[in-house]
């Protein structure tokens, strides 16, 4: 995939990720923060190898204040894994990409 | 035909890891760096690092991450995001099992590092994201206006207070003896700063709460006297652990868990280093982990000159 991890606002957040037909997750960060930035990379590459079977976006929680607010995130990074409009799973702080790369193949 | 995949094997991708990194591949030893995660470690974490020298005006730690892994990259360093499961050091050529392959090498270096240390108290973990948090510069903003707790006495513990005063409107910083471990200017700059309130001799017995932290139970331990603190986050910066699962006892280290090694960083393994905060050393700093890994990979290299296999 060329494309780089699409960033979602509060305004589209109901049809981009509740309503997407594949599973998403929402990587949830802000320009200050130190691990948020070195996850970003670690994003990119699973967005690679995992393509259009699974939605990969990310949300600044400094411009979208509604919806980290509804998931009442008071830390980040945090990573919400969602499978038909529902969460499947929250990992909060930095984790290894074999953790992620694991809860996303369950989610297929 | 070698016998082996590296010449040596960086277990960490903290400063100790990526500074090994840079003086081997500059050493033009074949060399591989795992790290776990992603590079930084802990001052990954670090708002802000100001007694690192050649940064007159200070900077982010995850700045410095950047700039340190820029450089060992500019010298060809590979870095794999791997984790190692455990290590075998039986022979001259050690075994390194990772995730998804075994890998063999005749030097290691073990610059795994620490992570904060928990409290061990009820409702540390279930508010873990909630209230809860063992890093300032990721969570600070989301106590804006707020009231927060923070708990230790030394460096971390001061230093990240004093940039929670940025957010939050009240700063209690719980420390369980009558003075501060931290160096003098951190602590000159909390005393001047209204909105820490230092809370002496005092320890936390539990954090508590319905869904988010509410408040935190206190113990003063000269008076026995047990007190409720109502606050809206509790920041634990009360020192660190070693990261040795993978290590077993494949190395000899101290009571509490950190690796020994001498002068030269050697372990009781010939061929094994340690570099950094996961080794027993009497301070742990950027400057001192990198001052380590340089050390480290100068007797790797003696060592692989007068390996005879």
């Amino acid at each position: 995939m060329a494309d780089g991890i699409i960033e979602i606002d509060d305004s589209h957040f109901e049809a981009d990720v509740i309503k997407a037909q594949q599973p998403v997750l929402v990587d949830f960060w802000a320009p200050w923060c130190g691990p948020c930035r070195a996850m970003a990379p670690v994003l990119e590459e699973l967005h690679g190898s995992f393509g259009d079977r699974i939605k990969i976006m990310k949300c600044n929680v400094d411009d979208n204040p509604v919806t980290p607010a509804k998931f009442e995130i008071k830390s980040i990074p945090t990573l919400i894994f969602f499978k038909n409009g529902k969460v499947f799973e929250q990992v909060i702080g930095i984790t290894t990409k074999s953790k992620l790369e694991d809860t996303l193949k369950k989610m297929l | 035909m070698k016998q082996f995949d590296h010449d040596l094997v960086i277990i960490g991708g903290g400063p100790a890891g990526l500074t090994a990194g840079l003086y081997a591949a500059r050493a033009r030893l074949n060399t591989l760096l795992v790290e776990k995660i992603v590079p930084g470690g802990q001052i990954l974490v670090t708002d802000w690092v100001e007694n690192y020298p050649g940064f007159p005006e200070g900077l982010a730690g995850a700045e410095l991450v950047q700039r340190m892994t820029d450089q060992a990259k500019r010298f060809n360093l590979p870095i794999e995001s791997n984790e190692v499961l455990s290590l075998d050091l039986s022979q001259p050529i050690k075994k390194i099992r990772l995730s998804d392959r075994e890998i063999l090498a005749p030097a290691i270096i073990i610059a795994s590092g620490a992570s904060p240390k928990r409290i061990g108290v009820p409702g540390e973990d279930k508010f873990y994201g909630r209230g809860v948090s063992f890093c300032g510069t990721c969570d600070g903003p989301f106590f804006k206006n707020k009231v927060v707790a923070a708990v230790g006495g030394g460096d971390t513990a001061v230093q990240e207070s004093q940039y929670l005063t940025k957010f939050a409107r009240k700063v209690y910083l719980i420390h369980r003896r009558d003075k501060l471990r931290a160096a003098k200017i951190l602590q000159e700059r909390a005393l001047a700063n209204e909105k820490i309130e230092i809370v002496w001799d005092s320890v936390i017995t539990a954090i508590e709460g319905q869904k988010d932290v509410e408040s935190i139970q206190l113990q003063n331990r000269k008076t026995g006297e047990t007190t409720s603190l109502p606050v809206d986050g509790c920041f634990i910066w009360i020192g660190i652990t070693p990261n040795t699962e993978f290590l077993g006892d494949a190395v000899r280290c101290d009571d509490y868990g950190f690796i020994e090694a001498n002068a030269h960083m050697e372990t009781s393994v010939p061929g094994v280093y340690a570099a950094g905060d996961v080794r027993n050393t009497p301070l742990r700093q950027i400057a001192t982990a990198v001052g380590d890994a340089a050390i480290a990979v100068s007797s790797a290299e003696h060592y692989l000159e007068n390996l005879t296999l």
